[in-house]
């Protein structure tokens, strides 16, 4: 296990104590879970970024690494914070949050994380090629990058993919061995499934059917880039999910769906009525934002309608002159944030309206019930309720 | 404190009071504070470490946790907030501990005993 001159070193001391304790931290989980060694990792992509889901004494934790002089050794990214970061205002979010979410960004700064600010890293120049090992946190990601992109990563938390960023290893278990990578249960669809809303709810049901397996969805085989990231979402939330597949499996359980199933899924985290439109959970690609700009040009828009996205696709949106397009047509579009992770009753909002059933699940129990959510199609969402 | 159910650190607990927020869960309303805490494995978000680590800060965390299976969210978040964790026992913790029992957790020599309020003074090593 301690086959790393590097690694040896780290443990003694020899990088400062930071280094030393995620080396410590990585050594601890390689024990813990029986693992076969350590693999080094190309990425890793750190979650716990928000001061909404971190608080103070995750603040607390990552200045008292930082002040070190801990550097990462690999590439890294972060997750979304609670505010965009330049127009938190204009968002309703209270200054006092801003300061401390400002401070929690420039902490992983130091240490070398990039501030990519997505839930998309692969979106945002992170995207490990086909069979290499990283460390993800995001549970999405972590999804979309064991399933789509065919990385080999565990569901990460914020701190461990850290450490996997200050030392370059991984403990060997889990979804870094083949065997745990095999298709666990097969899923049959009835009827068609198309669209965001469809497929998170797909991603939400086999996840809670399936647990902490690796379902196998032959019907996903046509899904776009962008439906898979909504399905991902969806397994990674209701369950324990790492990865999915496409191709056909026999010899394990199956799981019928039928578009009833979809149907109460989306009724059961409908909580409410109406409200402020966020598309963006997962963060939108170009391709979305496109999309929504043709339907908002098309149909027009009615009341607030917020995208997020990442500043990388925000970037390219721009130069395209999509999101000049967008603001013409009353959306806004944001970049760094998202409407799970903001701190929504701080800024005012009670009512809220998406496609994400991740989306709706979190807002849903993370405020207790007094955010209402309502889950419509992309194209209902856009064109807005005619009776409003 | 048995759930049967998978827990979820960030959105199932009041990170301030230690109060089970989530509503699918049996024990939703009470304190996980000074409880042992019995569950299969942790879904959801990546962020429960924090929470698990928050749940120590503020005073209200389990004292420790027996799992089916650990992952890595609650394997961390038990390093940060000094909370013992053993998973991977002989006999399934969900089919012989009961939610009011007593159990004592050594997690250096990996054992859980159970000295449930039930049956006296009659313990069980699991």
């Amino acid at each position: 296990m301690r086959s790393s001159k590097w690694l040896e070193e780290a443990l003694g001391g020899a990088y400062g104590s930071g280094v030393r304790k995620a080396a410590e931290m990585i050594l601890a989980l390689a024990e813990a879970f029986e693992a076969e060694g350590l693999v080094p990792v190309r990425s890793a992509h750190v979650s716990g970024v928000s001061y909404r889901t971190i608080g103070d004494y995750g603040l607390r934790f990552l200045e008292e690494l930082s002040k070190e002089g801990v550097r990462v050794r690999v590439e890294a990214t972060m997750n979304p914070a609670g505010m965009d970061l330049a127009r938190w205002r204009e968002m309703g979010v209270p200054e006092e949050f801003a300061q401390k979410q400002t401070r929690i960004v420039e902490c992983l700064r130091r240490m070398g994380v990039k501030p990519a600010l997505t839930c998309t890293p692969y979106l945002a120049g992170n995207r490990p090629e086909r069979g290499s090992h990283v460390a993800w946190a995001e549970s999405s990601a972590v999804v979309y990058a064991n399933s789509v992109l065919g990385a080999w990563t565990n569901r990460e938390c914020g701190p461990s993919a850290l450490a996997s960023a200050i030392t370059g290893f991984t403990p060997k278990f889990g979804m870094h061995l083949e065997e745990e990578r095999r298709p666990t249960h097969l899923v049959e669809v009835e009827g068609r499934v198309e669209g965001t809303l469809m497929y998170s709810a797909l991603g939400y049901y086999v996840g809670r059917e399936v647990g902490r397996g690796v379902p196998s969805i032959p019907k996903a085989s046509g899904a776009s880039q962008d439906e898979l990231k909504a399905l991902g979402a969806g397994l990674a939330t209701s369950g324990g999910v790492a990865m999915f597949s496409t191709k056909p499996v026999e010899d394990v359980p199956r799981i019928r769906v039928s578009p009833s199933d979809l149907r109460e899924v989306v009724e059961e985290l409908s909580t409410g009525s109406g409200g402020l439109v966020c598309l963006g959970c997962p963060h939108l690609s170009l391709q979305e934002l496109e999309t929504v700009y043709e339907l908002a040009s098309k149909h027009g828009v009615r009341g607030e309608v917020w995208l997020f996205t990442s500043r990388s696709v925000y970037e390219e949106a721009v130069r395209l002159g999509v999101v000049q397009g967008l603001e013409r047509c009353g959306v806004r579009v944001f970049r760094d944030t998202c409407m799970v992770v903001s701190p929504l009753e701080d800024m005012g909002v009670r009512e809220v309206v998406t496609d994400s059933c991740k989306a709706a699940h979190y807002i849903t129990l993370m405020t207790g019930g007094r955010v209402s959510v309502v889950l419509k199609s992309r194209e209902e969402c856009v064109r807005g309720d005619e009776s409003r | 404190m048995v759930s049967k159910k998978p827990l979820s650190f960030l959105e199932g607990v009041n990170v301030e009071t230690g109060v089970i927020t989530d509503p699918e869960l049996e024990a939703v309303g009470e304190t996980v504070s000074g409880k042992v805490l019995v569950f299969p494995w942790c879904r959801g978000s990546t962020v429960g470490t924090y929470a698990i680590y928050g749940l120590a800060s503020n005073g209200v965390a389990p004292s420790a946790m027996v799992c089916v299976e650990a992952d890595i969210v609650s394997a961390v978040g038990c390093a940060m907030a000094g909370i013992p964790l053993v998973h991977r026992v002989e006999r399934n913790p969900l089919t012989v501990i009961r939610s009011g029992d007593y159990v004592v957790v050594d997690a250096d020599r990996g054992v859980v005993e159970v000295m449930s309020r039930r049956l006296g003074k009659r313990s069980r090593r699991l």
